[in-house]
């Protein structure tokens, strides 16, 4: 990591030109996530908390400003060069799961490293990841479908955490599961940080946001 | 690579869809390669019945009022070429042989058959010029036999020697024309042939000429035009060639038109993949998202929607092909049968090429085909913005 922070914001702003006028997102946030944090994003709906973790996530880029992902500057990257970092340096939690219905567990964790790697590697390491989700080995072969909203969303986590990436950004990980299966969630993120992953979580439980060790505040684009 | 199989299974799932997508293409290829097929065969089987006659000219009387059209009811009008115009013509050939006839009908009984027969009169001289006999002998001028065509003699079991009734009198068979097929001029096989002096107070109904070297074929034909024709209109002078080029024009014409009715529903098939792929996008819209936005390409996700139009594309290509091959070589049975049957062979030996030629040609239209429609839908897919896509519902 060469001492870089994971994340940088610097004066960032994200307008959405819509037709009914455009919306400021994002209104000139700078910010740093350094290697090994827990940041819990908190705000009200339509504070801008999932622009946020797009822009960290590379799914977007900032309409002004700047943004460094380990010291490089994403803003005018193109598509591909964005794809291959979130392929790279950053693992995806929905609140939704989003398997991929037509694929067994252990080939959804697969997914994102075959893209890469070969498909032995790849079924070596998601046979690994899913393994230290406390995922039973019966139930590799099966479908999304066919698994409990907990099992799906340790698929996922395995998903996230199977290219070995800089960066775990979480979307209300536990929004979809009852109170002990998202307590176990969100023991699996901890030890998953203090083996010294670095995670940015949006979420408005307090509980929740009680995992992380920091707490960025956002209400109408601006930290507070 | 991950997304072939993939492909392979989003098609599974929803298998009575593919399943539908790949029947409309196997329709449109085999619509494709067994209509060409069909078209190549009828004009394999046509160019073979006419292609006996190159060194013929046909002078038939002008009607004036009839386009010459072959569904003009108005040429049914009968007409004749003056002894005067026949003289003309023979000026006009010099050297080459001018071969009078009359075509006529009579009634004809053989046993318990009866029917009217085409007759063709010629002078006595002139019949070897255009018939070989099988058997027998050929008509002679003192004689009051005819010679029939072979197959008409088969028919009815004729053999040299036979009595048949003809016209109002019974008449002995004294010869078997040879088989000769049809050609522009006479089509003796189902006819009778007898002498010119049967029909003493007949003009020729047209008029033959055989020209020595073919390369002459046009300047005898201007002459005649020019000598008959002078001041108006009274025969119309065809050779063989121009025949053999309008049969050709109008298979031509048969066949492109028969290609058409296969592109349509091949385009049919084409509109339904689209259908199905943009259907596919749409439900899977979240899917691509998701995908998107965990490390795959533009590329990739464009690659995999393309490989399911391909998939379904290629396996309706070959299920088409095989069944057009069934059904083409059908429908050339079928029309070899409607123009009589006796010409197949030589139409069938011409044929291996060009079905093959055509299933190719349809296959390859159909993958095609399935390509192009689903270029748009994998193109949407590959451009959807992985945050929007990952919010649709």
């Amino acid at each position: 990591m060469n001492g870089e922070p994971i994340i940088r914001f610097d004066d960032v702003t994200k307008v959405y030109p819509l037709p009914a006028g455009a919306v400021v997102a994002l209104d000139h946030v700078s910010l740093t996530v350094e290697p090994g944090e827990f940041i819990a994003v908190m705000g009200p709906s339509g504070s801008g908390k999932s622009t946020l973790l797009n822009l960290m996530g590379c799914l977007d880029v900032p309409t002004t400003g700047r943004i460094y992902l380990s010291g490089q500057d994403i803003s005018g990257m193109s598509d591909d060069d964005l794809t291959r970092l979130r392929r790279e340096h950053i693992g995806f939690i929905f609140q939704q799961f989003n398997l991929i219905p037509l694929l067994s567990a252990l080939e959804n964790v697969e997914f994102p490293v075959i893209l890469t790697a070969g498909r032995e590697e790849s079924r070596r390491r998601a046979t690994e990841v899913l393994a230290a989700m406390h995922l039973d080995d019966a139930l590799f072969s099966h479908k999304p479908g066919e698994l409990s909203g907990g099992e799906q969303q340790r698929v996922a986590i395995a998903r996230a955490l199977a290219n070995d990436p800089d960066l775990l950004l979480c979307d209300e990980p536990t929004g979809n599961l009852d109170t002990k299966t998202g307590t176990a969630i969100m023991d699996l993120l901890a030890a998953e940080n203090r083996r010294g992953k670095t995670i940015v979580m949006v979420t408005h439980d307090s509980r929740i946001a009680g995992y992380a060790r920091r707490r960025i505040q956002i209400v109408d684009g601006r930290l507070v | 690579m991950i997304f072939l199989p993939f492909a392979v299974r989003n098609l599974r799932r929803h298998w009575f869809r593919s399943l539908l997508s790949v029947i409309g293409i196997v329709v449109g290829v085999a619509a494709i390669a067994s209509l060409g097929i069909l078209g190549a065969s009828l004009s394999a089987l046509v160019g073979g019945l006419v292609s006996d006659v190159s060194d013929t000219i046909l002078v038939t009387p002008h009607v004036a009022v009839s386009s010459g059209a072959p569904f003009d009811p108005r040429n049914i009008l009968a007409s004749r070429i003056s002894d005067r115009d026949v003289a003309l013509i023979e000026k006009a050939a010099g050297q080459n042989r001018v071969i009078p006839m009359i075509r006529t009908a009579e009634r004809l009984t053989a046993g318990d058959t009866a029917g009217y027969v085409t007759v063709y009169a010629l002078h006595p001289d002139d019949i070897p010029l255009l018939l070989d006999a099988e058997a027998g002998r050929y008509p002679a001028p003192a004689s009051p036999g005819v010679m029939v065509g072979s197959l008409l003699a088969d028919d009815l079991d004729l053999v040299v020697g036979s009595r048949i009734g003809f016209g109002n009198e019974s008449v002995r068979v004294t010869g078997i024309a040879a088989g000769r097929g049809m050609g522009i001029d006479i089509n003796p096989d189902y006819a009778v042939i007898v002498t010119d002096a049967r029909y003493p107070n007949e003009d020729p109904g047209m008029v033959v000429v055989k020209v020595a070297d073919p390369a002459d074929i046009g300047e005898v034909k201007a002459a005649i035009e020019s000598q008959v024709n002078r001041r108006k209109e009274k025969v119309d002078v065809l050779d063989s060639r121009e025949v053999l080029q309008l049969y050709y024009e109008t298979m031509d014409a048969i066949s492109l038109f028969l290609l058409g009715i296969g592109a349509v529903s091949l385009f049919v098939a084409s509109v339904s993949i689209l259908n199905v792929m943009v259907i596919s996008v749409t439900e899977r819209t979240r899917e691509i998202g998701l995908m998107r936005s965990i490390g795959a390409e533009r590329r990739e996700v464009l690659i995999m929607f393309l490989a399911e139009a391909l998939i379904l594309g290629v396996a309706g290509s070959i299920i088409g092909g095989i069944s057009s091959a069934l059904v083409g070589y059908y429908a050339s049975a079928v029309a070899s049968g409607l123009l009589g049957g006796f010409f197949v062979p030589e139409g069938a030996a011409a044929m291996g090429p060009a079905v093959a030629g055509y299933i190719a040609f349809g296959m390859a239209f159909g993958v095609l085909a399935s390509l192009v429609a689903g270029l748009y839908p994998a193109w949407k897919a590959a451009g959807l913005n992985p945050i929007e896509a990952l919010r649709y519902e």
